[in-house]
């Protein structure tokens, strides 16, 4: 056979593709959409790993603060770099304040020179919130001159809200974690990528969810008008083409909507890789410089997508015998078989099962057998549903009219009926096992953070030094604050260095201080020592609390800058108090409790300020209204909101997302399934006139086929919740997050599934109508 | 001019237009219980289309139809449903059966639309399959019989309602002659026997010759030649 | 087929010499077998005769005389009521049908009518024989199909010229 023919013979196929008329064309057009989002799809997942690669290299050319106990001396090459992170709303904000010590200090990665005092580069994202309305609040907290962008090699994502800022006399205040002395950005010891497992199975799930019923909805796409194709094949047979130029016809066909496909696949992953730059997820984004996929990949999935449309055509080829007259399918297809079937979703959930509980110990996921056990439960679908539909439809006993028409269809070709809806099973299966991962695992971080949040919502740490009744009254001025308890903190050991116990110290009002325990009578310059609270043994405090005894804060630790090491001795009239769940964070608070005027002076700049806020949550921007106050306090101010309802509201985008990803992909498979639906009715118009003429009632034959796509979608859609329920609840045990069925997620996946078929069969009603019009009698 | 007396159906004046082309342009009709009456004429004559409106399938544009005192035009398209359930049936050409269902829920199809329970429809079904000569084929589907059996099958489905007018578009065009004769000897037998009136649209001179007299559809007009001579 | 009916339906389009019924019969109808002028002559006389048509003048003038006839009321009737009875089924009847319509289309009669008038009384004779086919045995069938399929292909002869109605009428006025 020589390569010319085989040539000609494709090329015959690829022109039918496009020469059937309206038809031809629509079925074209949407097999390449089907095959253009399989193949976007593939290539984003190709280039998945690199953008996360190229992330985790940006952040780690740029990391600063890197914990040195030991901080190096100043010089020529020296930077001082403060982190000042902030809020604003929901968001993040990376924030630095940068003092070069001398003419070589190192610049940080996309930043061309030093801000000055006052001044500050800032990324694209962040200097679009400042300049825009909404972002009023945070310029007041911000409100140096923006002197330049940061460029994209110093950022993790075009989302990204980060600032360098000038900064001065930072290098007295040198403490590690908070602010340093560098002398090159970078990571010392970039370590290996340590990707948060559970965020890793998200995205493999995700895209492997998205991908599935798109690879189903193509399998079923290349089968689209299979009768008239048969027609024409027959035809072609007889004027005198071998059986085997008509099978490579018919791949010609398949092979036109695949190519086709390829090129609409590139133009939507050029859009959505546009597109991808301006989302966010879980405050992750991305350059769409980033989602590169790597040649190799990029040409496999050029080549291995046409070649799977041709073996696909081939393989439903394979039962059918094209003679010149007509097309024989090769005898009554044999029962099918369950065992198989039944294997593939448990070789699946054999794969998963090994992973159980990995996501809590923090190991790492098997990337292929996560995949490979996801793909397998969810081909299940499309391996079993075939077989339920068939055992299902036999036993199915006749009703009215319109049932048993519907039935005695359905027991004729279940095949057919199953494959329209395979792809609406398997992607309802699959977006609901990903939406209890997605409501699961956030579940578990809401409860984290779940705490009595009544008292106060949100808490300000105020540098040392910072007087706390001028803070508090500032605080108190605040719009939207409603009660203040300030406290200053700090940390007392037995031994002025590397002290063998130690305790808290917290110095407050007396109302501040009832808040956190419960005292027996409090008058000002009164000291109390709580007893059994949780954080402290008692016997620790016993000895502690001894009156007369000397103990010092801010003590110092071997390796360590030397601290303020102020001396401070128990007071004779100390007083005992019980402990009393504290204002945040869930714990009580132990230690030594002072008021104001027992405090001497020279313990103040040993103490942190700590505020809490009760605040009026219907104020807007409560939140950002106080960040702003407490940075105006105190510049290096921070402040950690405890109310977590975030969360949620997150989810709810994502559920969103979801949704439209779902419903996206739903549609397709709609249109598909409305395509061939009209196809099957117009091949059936001369019988529905009759059936009219004899005086069958519209309703009948409406809800025949209502029925006849409810049936099967009515079992696609069980059998895909059980697979979706069971996929989900491994997903959540691999994370080691407890199980939890998100009903609503389900009911709605199920509901978007269902009313797609209600709008196929509402939609082939009108054509059903005119078809059922006498003139479909008129053979002349 | 007054229908003929003791006439079952008939119509007058009736005028049907699709489009541009004019189907019937005041076409006459009338049959008695019993008769068997054949419309002939060439393709495109207006031949099924005078059927249809008879069999109350299409609404004439202007004109009445008569059956058994009651004027056709007038009933809503429901009634007239209801009317071709209980008291008409249709034998066409082809793509009549349904494939998905076996022969004999084919026959007792027309039964269980007008609410019989599908035991007593497949029994009555089975009775006219029998003297069809069909009666082999019950467990068959439409696909798996002969032209000529399930043209039987289709006249055995359009009398198991004792229809009291049953319609015919060319019934046996589709068969050989053989096969063509039979189904018209069932055909008219089963009519006469139950005193069934019978429209019997055909271009086919022998088959029309199973009639007791033609009208002829020219140019949607008709020629009752009976009246004629 | 009768040659008095067809002159005399030549004679309604207007009077005409013997010699010209003659031309015009072997235009429209002789192909192949043109009138012998003595046929006309005593078809004609026995027409007079008949009262179906008179002479309605004589040309003298240079040659033999020549009579000139035309048709009378009762001629008219006679040609009418020919054109209305459908000939006996019977073989080979195409000739004198196809006289019929030709003469029906040159006096402006319905054509249509007579292939009307014509299957109806071929179907009367197929009604007859199918019922006796349905009632005989095996032998009267085949006899009966014999019969059949020879009145159905002048049926289909008929529906064939029905169908040409329009261009044998152009054909004719030619």
């Amino acid at each position: 056979m020589s390569v010319r023919q085989w040539a000609a013979d494709l090329g015959l196929g690829i022109r039918f593709a496009f020469t059937g008329g309206r038809e031809g064309w629509t079925r074209a057009l949407l097999t390449a959409v089907g095959v253009g989002l399989g193949v976007a799809l593939l290539l984003l997942t190709t280039a998945i790993p690199n953008a996360l690669d190229v992330r985790h290299e940006r952040e780690a050319a740029r990391s600063d603060i890197t914990f040195a106990l030991d901080p190096m001396p100043k010089a020529k090459d020296t930077l001082v770099i403060a982190r000042v992170d902030a809020y604003f709303r929901d968001d993040d904000v990376r924030g630095r304040a940068m003092e070069p010590e001398g003419p070589r200090a190192p610049l940080p990665p996309g930043v061309e020179k030093f801000p000055a005092v006052g001044e500050m580069v800032v990324s694209p994202a962040l200097k679009e919130l400042l300049e825009s309305d909404s972002g009023a609040l945070l310029r007041e907290r911000l409100p140096d001159r923006i002197i330049g962008t940061i460029a994209e090699e110093g950022l993790i994502g075009s989302a990204e809200l980060a600032f360098y800022r000038g900064g001065e006399g930072l290098a007295e205040k040198i403490t590690p974690g908070r602010i340093e002395r560098i002398d090159r950005f970078g990571d010392p010891q970039p370590g290996e990528e340590q990707s948060d497992p559970v965020l890793l199975l998200l995205v493999l799930v995700v895209f492997v969810v998205l991908l599935m019923p798109v690879a189903v909805f193509i399998a079923a796409a290349v089968r689209f008008g299979g009768e008239r194709r048969d027609r024409r094949l027959a035809a072609l047979r007889l004027v005198g083409s071998d059986s085997r130029m008509t099978r490579r016809i018919a791949a010609g066909e398949a092979l036109a909507g695949a190519v086709l496909g390829l090129v609409f696949g590139a133009g939507f992953f050029m859009v959505g890789r546009q597109l991808a730059g301006n989302a966010e997820v879980y405050r992750i984004s991305v350059f769409p410089s980033y989602l590169n996929p790597s040649p190799l990949l990029a040409l496999l999935v050029a080549v291995a997508v046409p070649a799977a449309a041709v073996l696909v055509t081939l393989f439903a080829l394979r039962g059918v015998v094209i003679e010149p007259l007509g097309v024989v399918r090769a005898g009554r297809p044999p029962r099918r078989r369950l065992w198989w079937r039944l294997l593939l979703p448990l070789a699946g959930l054999a794969m998963l099962y090994p992973m159980i509980g990995d996501g809590r110990e923090n190991g790492d996921f098997n990337q292929y057998l996560v995949t490979g056990g996801v793909v397998l439960l969810l081909v299940g679908v499309t391996a079993l549903l075939p077989w339920i539909v068939e055992r299902v439809v036999a036993r199915l006993g006749s009703g009215s009219v319109a049932w048993q028409l519907a039935v005695r269809r359905l027991q004729m070709s279940s095949g057919t009926a199953a494959r329209m809806v395979n792809g609406i099973a398997v992607a309802v299966a699959g977006a609901i096992a990903l939406q209890m991962l997605f409501a699961g695992v956030d579940d578990d971080y809401t409860k984290s953070t779940g705490q009595d949040v009544s008292r106060a919502q949100m808490e300000a740490t105020l540098s040392s030094g910072v007087p706390m009744a001028a803070a508090a009254e500032k605080f108190r001025d605040t719009e939207g604050v409603k009660a203040v308890y300030a406290f200053s903190e700090g940390y007392l050991g037995d031994r002025a260095q590397e002290p063998e116990h130690g305790t808290t110290i917290t110095v407050g009002d007396c109302a501040s201080l009832r808040e956190i325990a419960g005292l027996p009578s409090c008058a000002d310059g009164d000291v109390f020592a709580v007893h059994g609270a949780e954080w402290d043994t008692g016997e620790d405090m016993t000895k502690l609390a001894a009156p007369g005894r000397k103990l010092y804060a801010d003590p110092s630790y071997e390796g360590g800058p030397k601290r303020h090491e102020v001396p401070w001795t128990v007071p004779q009239d100390i007083k005992a108090a019980k402990p009393r769940e504290g204002l945040a964070a869930g714990t009580d608070r132990g230690g030594f409790l002072i008021t104001p005027k027992a405090v001497p002076d020279a313990l103040a700049p040993a103490l942190d300020g700590h505020a809490y806020l009760k605040l009026d949550r219907s104020v807007p921007d409560v939140q950002d209204l106080v960040r702003n106050t407490a940075s105006a306090i105190d510049p290096l101010a921070s402040t950690v909101t405890w109310a977590e309802t975030e969360r949620a509201e997150r989810f709810d985008a994502i559920r969103t997302g979801l949704f439209v990803g779902a419903a996206c992909v739903l549609a397709l498979i709609g249109a598909s399934l409305l395509v061939s639906q009209l196809e099957q009715l117009r091949e059936r118009k001369k019988l529905l006139s009759a059936l009219v003429a004899f005086g069958t009632r519209r309703r009948t034959l409406s809800l025949s086929v209502l029925w006849q796509t409810a049936i099967p979608i009515v079992l696609g859609l069980l059998l895909a919740s059980a697979v979706g329920l069971t996929l989900g609840t491994v997903l959540l045990k691999m994370t080691g997050t407890p199980v939890r069925v998100d009903w609503v997620g389900v009911l709605s996946m199920t509901g978007i599934g269902a009313a797609v078929v209600l709008a196929v069969t509402l939609c082939s009603l009108p054509p059903l109508l005119r078809l059922m019009r006498p003139e479909g009698l008129r053979t002349e | 001019m007054t229908p003929p007396a003791g006439s079952l159906l008939s119509a007058e004046h009736l005028r049907k237009a699709y489009g541009p082309t004019l189907a019937l342009d005041g076409a006459e009709f009338s049959i008695h219980p019993g008769e068997v009456v054949a419309v002939m004429g060439p393709s495109g004559s207006g031949k099924s289309t005078l059927l249809h409106c008879l069999a109350g399938i299409v609404t004439p544009d202007s004109g009445t139809i008569l059956y058994a005192g009651r004027e056709l035009s007038a009933m809503s398209d429901a009634e007239r449903s209801a009317l071709r359930r209980s008291d008409f049936g249709f034998v066409f050409q082809f793509g009549q059966l349904v494939p998905e269902l076996t022969c004999v829920e084919n026959v007792a199809l027309p039964l269980r639309l007008n609410g019989t329970s599908r035991k007593e429809a497949e029994r009555a079904a089975l009775g006219w399959m029998e003297r069809l000569e069909v009666d082999d084929l019950r467990k068959k589907r439409p696909g798996e019989v002969s032209g000529g059996q399930g043209q039987r099958v289709a006249v055995a489905r359009s009398l198991v309602t004792d229809p009291r007018v049953l319609f015919a578009d060319e019934p046996t065009g589709a068969l050989d002659s053989l096969n063509g004769e039979r189904v018209m000897e069932l055909l008219t037998d089963a009519a006469r026997s139950t005193n069934a009136a019978v429209v019997l649209v055909t271009h086919e001179a022998r088959v029309a010759a199973y009639s007791d007299r033609e009208i002829v559809v020219r140019d949607g007009r008709s020629r009752d030649m009976e009246r004629v001579v | 087929m009768s040659i008095g009916h067809t002159l005399l339906g030549l004679l309604e389009s207007g009077p005409r010499h013997g010699y010209d019924l003659k031309r015009a019969f072997d235009e429209k109808f002789g192909h192949d077998r043109p009138l012998h002028y003595g046929q006309v002559y005593s078809t004609m006389s026995r027409l007079l005769k008949n009262g179906l048509v008179v002479v309605d003048g004589i040309e003298t003038g240079g040659g033999p005389e020549r009579k000139r006839y035309a048709i009378t009321d009762a001629g008219i009737t006679d040609v009418q009521r020919w054109l209305a009875t459908p000939e006996k089924p019977e073989p080979y009847l195409q000739s004198t049908l196809y006289t019929k319509v030709v003469l029906a289309l040159l006096t402006h009669r319905d054509a249509a009518d007579v292939l009307d008038t014509q299957r109806s009384e071929h179907l009367r004779s197929m009604r007859i024989l199918t019922d006796r086919k349905r009632k005989g045995d095996l032998a009267d069938q085949l006899i009966c199909d014999h019969a059949l399929f020879h009145l159905e292909a002048d049926l289909r002869w008929l529906e064939l010229t029905a169908a040409r109605l329009d261009k044998l009428r152009e054909a004719v006025a030619r």
